[in-house]
């Protein structure tokens, strides 16, 4: 079979996503002097990096002088329940400061302390005053000031509205990508000397997610095709406070900044149930604390009209939630006819962030596929068990650029060997590609509605493999994984290529079933509770498995999980930990910390 | 019993149980909604569907509904659901708003009807190529301070304040779609619009930025055509002045820099050529 015609582009470097991490990556790649090809789903400036409200934690000291990156640093790895690649932790709390600093100087715009520094603001489990912002549209600004630098940076070039569904190897090594242009349906193959994923999370194999349509998992899932290491991949982050009502708002962010300002939680019968559940902390516990102890409540009996909880404002005085809150005072005015500033809001936790993703090199982002590189959401080991607020929009730029640099010395290492395609890696992905647009012999086969088991996933993922978790539940997830996949196989859509947003649906679901397996399966392997993960049925943590993060990776066509032990914190950053505000010797996660006492004299890892 | 103890006891009983209320919300309503279906050189028709009401419904949440149920091949493009994108763009009932925002139960009696933004081209359905409005951001220089200005930098709150309002602008190119120099004289190739006199506002009034793009507003910017009839105003999702405080300013500028008759004659007397150069140092 010949392969259908498709457009061949040649670059250097590859870039698959445009949001933080894929802008900075391009940024970084083209400044080493490479040409970069930067492919997006959406149009430029509208990936889920836009979403992001609250900040960008980085210990800049401006408002707390005691906050330093040694403090973010135990922070974010108390955060993480010590599952995080500590390393990472090291990197990025070291370099988010320069990566803000560099953002004010591309025309970023941050708010300002009386004395005209950048101001920080409050967030869950942060032990100062520590994540620099703009009102709540921080993300929206990190966005337009990386666009408009890479735009106007030489080399580098932007495909809107492309999605790639497959790696190419050559041997052992990416040597491109192939894909299709959604407005006309084209296909087009991408030939380059490496390749950045910075292609974001998965939340939409869920009911309730506060991510746009495009967190459908495509970059973790094509690089597992491809033999990519997936890490820590059940932990799935539930945002506290989504949206409950109207039901087609269900999940919409309400960013944690409203807590951050002093927005205080009630329950129906007006109790402040933080107090009870995290009374150092409070509202601003970590994520996974506050997520819970509103499911917890609901669950009691004690949730508000629409099952959340009600999320209280008012005290603070309508100028100042005007000012500081302004979208979200526009966001409930418009969708729930809700005046914050004289109604409480209704919140539930909503799907929100995802900390595993695909593993990677500390240092340079690298895969363990050569030429095939990782920053931001879509790699995992920043954040271990659960990540704190405002270290998502960090991590894209420190590791977006890592990943960029990193990449751009891979490509030009190797400028001078040939880049080959192989033809049947790009007819096979054609033909899978097209499958679900073969109308049969007699014109209408009935088939599967790509949006059908999009929904039937959801269901799945919201109930048996969503806040709470047991072994029965995830069975029974798995079980229905497989079906669906099975089913995934006869999906069939009317019309033809040109932008046909049935026949897109197709490849998300396939890739969204391949993400959701290794949540459900590494999920079943962590029999505890810690972070984001909650066993109903293994209340507790566990040593062992606090020393282990697990790994997924393709072995055929089924999908094997093992544990790798973690590499334990060396000395020289244990006695960081104690520099948290949270620092609690008889409460620190379960693991390597308390399974082996500190050694005097032991060697430094 | 602290709450803490009674709800720990209670969640081991619980099972993986889905949270309550997720009642459908279905009023029992029908929503009329009619698309305009169709690609370029076909003859674009509307069709019609039957969706049910559900509170607080969106006209995106109706379309989508149709995806998922009655038509799959229906194209429109949308990302957040939430306001904060702009992808959404499209023209309700003749006016050019965001579906995700535009609730169905504030539209008059009667049918919905869905049309693309017309002053771009189609390419399917409610999706236009927008793509000349990327083409303009390049043509604007980039922030720019001073050599060897590198910060951190003092900058006010008054003068975020400030610029904030331009920053808030989400893209979503209504404003563009709405002015009649683009929809109605077709002068994308002369005239950046309001959505780029913004961006050329929050650059201009950047305290650290050094560049000057006012007379680039004149000259390949076309601001003169903007007879401020306020419609980009009056559309903006993110409520931007976008008339009062980003093309009137610049219009202000341009008439002080170049129509300004004194130094008109100043500049003739010297023997200068009219300022043109948009990329000059220095205000």
């Amino acid at each position: 079979m010949t392969p259908e015609p498709y457009d061949v582009i040649d670059r250097d470097v590859l870039v698959i996503g445009a949001g933080g991490a894929g802008m900075r990556a391009a940024i970084a790649a083209a400044e080493a002097g490479c040409s970069v090809a930067v492919f997006t789903k959406s149009l430029l400036g509208k990936a889920h990096t836009v979403m992001a409200e609250g900040g960008i934690a980085a210990g800049l000291g401006n408002v707390d002088a005691d906050d330093s990156w040694e403090v973010h640093f135990a922070d974010t790895m108390l955060g993480g329940q010590l599952l995080n690649n500590w390393r990472m932790v090291e990197l990025y709390a070291h370099e988010v400061v320069d990566r803000v600093y560099e953002l004010e100087r591309w025309g970023g715009l941050f708010d300002r302390t009386p004395d005209g520094r950048i101001m920080q603001r409050a967030f869950g489990a942060h032990s100062w005053k520590r994540l620099a912002h703009v009102g709540d549209r921080t993300g929206l600004e990190l966005i337009r000031t990386l666009q408009d630098r890479m735009v106007h940076t030489p080399g580098a070039d932007v495909f809107m509205e492309y999605t790639l569904t497959a790696l190419l190897k050559d041997g052992d090594r990416v040597s491109g990508a192939i894909g299709y242009n959604r407005n006309d349906g084209r296909f087009v193959v991408v030939r380059c000397g490496a390749v950045v994923l910075g292609s974001g999370g998965w939340g939409r194999m869920y009911r309730y997610t506060s991510n746009s349509w495009e967190s459908t998992g495509d970059g973790a899932a094509i690089a597992y095709d491809a033999g990519a290491d997936l890490l820590d991949m059940e932990f799935v982050q539930f945002h506290p406070t989504g949206m409950v009502w109207p039901p087609g708002a269900r999940g919409i962010l309400v960013t944690e900044a409203v807590r951050g300002e002093g927005g205080l939680l009630f329950n129906s019968e007006g109790a402040r149930f933080m107090l009870e559940y995290d009374p150092v902390k409070k509202e601003l516990s970590s994520r996974d604390v506050v997520a819970r102890s509103i499911y917890k409540e609901v669950k009691a009996g004690r949730g508000s009209p629409h099952g959340g909880a009600f999320l209280d404002v008012r005290h603070l005085g309508a100028e100042r939630i005007k000012r500081k809150l302004p979208s979200m005072y526009e966001q409930f005015h418009a969708l729930a006819s809700i005046d914050i500033t004289r109604q409480p809001m209704e919140v539930g936790p909503t799907i929100h962030y995802t900390m595993g993703g695909v593993r990677v090199d500390a240092e340079t982002g690298a895969t363990t596929v050569a030429g095939l590189y990782a920053g931001g959401e879509v790699a995992g080991g920043l954040h271990g068990a659960n990540r704190l607020g405002g270290n998502s929009l960090g991590d894209i730029l420190v590791f977006g650029l890592r990943a960029g640099a990193a990449a751009a010395d891979f490509a030009m290492s190797r400028r001078r060997e040939p880049k080959n395609i192989d033809e049947r890696q790009v007819t096979q992905e054609q033909q899978a590609l097209l499958r679900p647009l073969d109308q049969g012999e007699n014109g209408a086969s009935p088939g599967e509605n790509p949006y059908k088991l999009h929904e039937e996933l959801q269901a799945v993922m919201q109930d048996d493999a969503g806040i709470g978790r047991s072994e029965e539940s995830l069975q029974r997830a798995l079980a229905a994984i497989q079906e669906l996949r099975a089913r995934a196989a006869h999906m069939r859509v009317s019309g033809g290529r040109v932008l046909n947003p049935g026949w897109h649906t197709c490849r998300d679901v396939s890739n969204m079933l391949t993400i959701s397996e290794a949540i459900v399966r590494c999920a079943l392997e962590r029999r505890e509770s810690r972070g984001s993960q909650w066993r109903f049925d293994h209340l507790d943590q566990s040593e062992e498995l606090g020393q282990v993060n697990f790994v997924s990776r393709r072995d055929g066509e089924a999908m094997r999980v093992e544990a790798v032990p973690l590499e334990p914190l060396p000395e020289r950053l244990r006695p960081l930990l104690e520099r948290s505000r949270f620092y609690d010797p008889a409460k620190l996660p379960k693991g390597y910390m308390t399974a082996r006492p500190a050694r005097a004299g032991r060697k430094a890892g | 019993m602290t709450t803490v103890e009674r709800v720990r006891e209670e969640a081991a009983h619980i099972g993986a149980q889905p949270a309550a209320g997720q009642e459908s919300g279905l009023t029992g309503d029908t929503v009329d909604l009619r698309v305009l279906k169709g690609v370029p050189g076909g003859a674009p028709e509307e069709v019609a569907y039957q969706v049910p009401m559900v509170t607080g419904m969106v006209v995106l949440d109706a379309v989508h509904y149709v995806q998922h149920n009655l038509d799959t091949d229906l194209a429109c493009r949308w990302n957040c659901k939430a306001a904060k994108c702009g992808s959404c763009s499209a023209e309700v009932n003749g006016h050019p708003v965001l579906m995700c925002k535009t609730r169905i139960d504030e539209l008059p009696a009667g049918p919905v009807v869905v049309h693309p933004l017309k002053t771009f081209p189609l390419i399917k359905d409610l999706v236009t190529d927008v793509s000349r409005n990327y083409e303009i951001n390049r043509e604007i220089p980039q922030f720019t301070p001073a050599p060897g200005d590198e910060g951190p930098w003092r900058i006010q709150q008054v003068d975020i304040d400030r610029l904030y309002e331009y920053r808030r602008c989400i893209e979503c190119f209504l404003c563009q779609d709405v002015c009649h120099i683009m929809r109605s004289h077709h002068y994308a190739d002369r005239f950046y619009g309001p959505r780029f006199f913004v961006r050329v506002a929050s650059l201009e009034m950047h305290p650290k930025d050094v560049l000057n793009r006012v007379d680039q507003t004149r000259t390949d910017g076309g601001l003169g055509y903007c007879n401020i009839t306020k419609c980009c105003t009056e559309v903006c999702p993110e409520h931007i002045h976008i008339t009062d405080n980003a093309i009137i300013p610049l219009k202000e500028r341009n008439a002080d820099r170049h129509w300004d008759p004194v130094r008109f004659v100043g500049r003739f007397l010297r023997g200068e050529r009219p300022a043109g150069d948009g990329t000059q140092q220095g205000h």
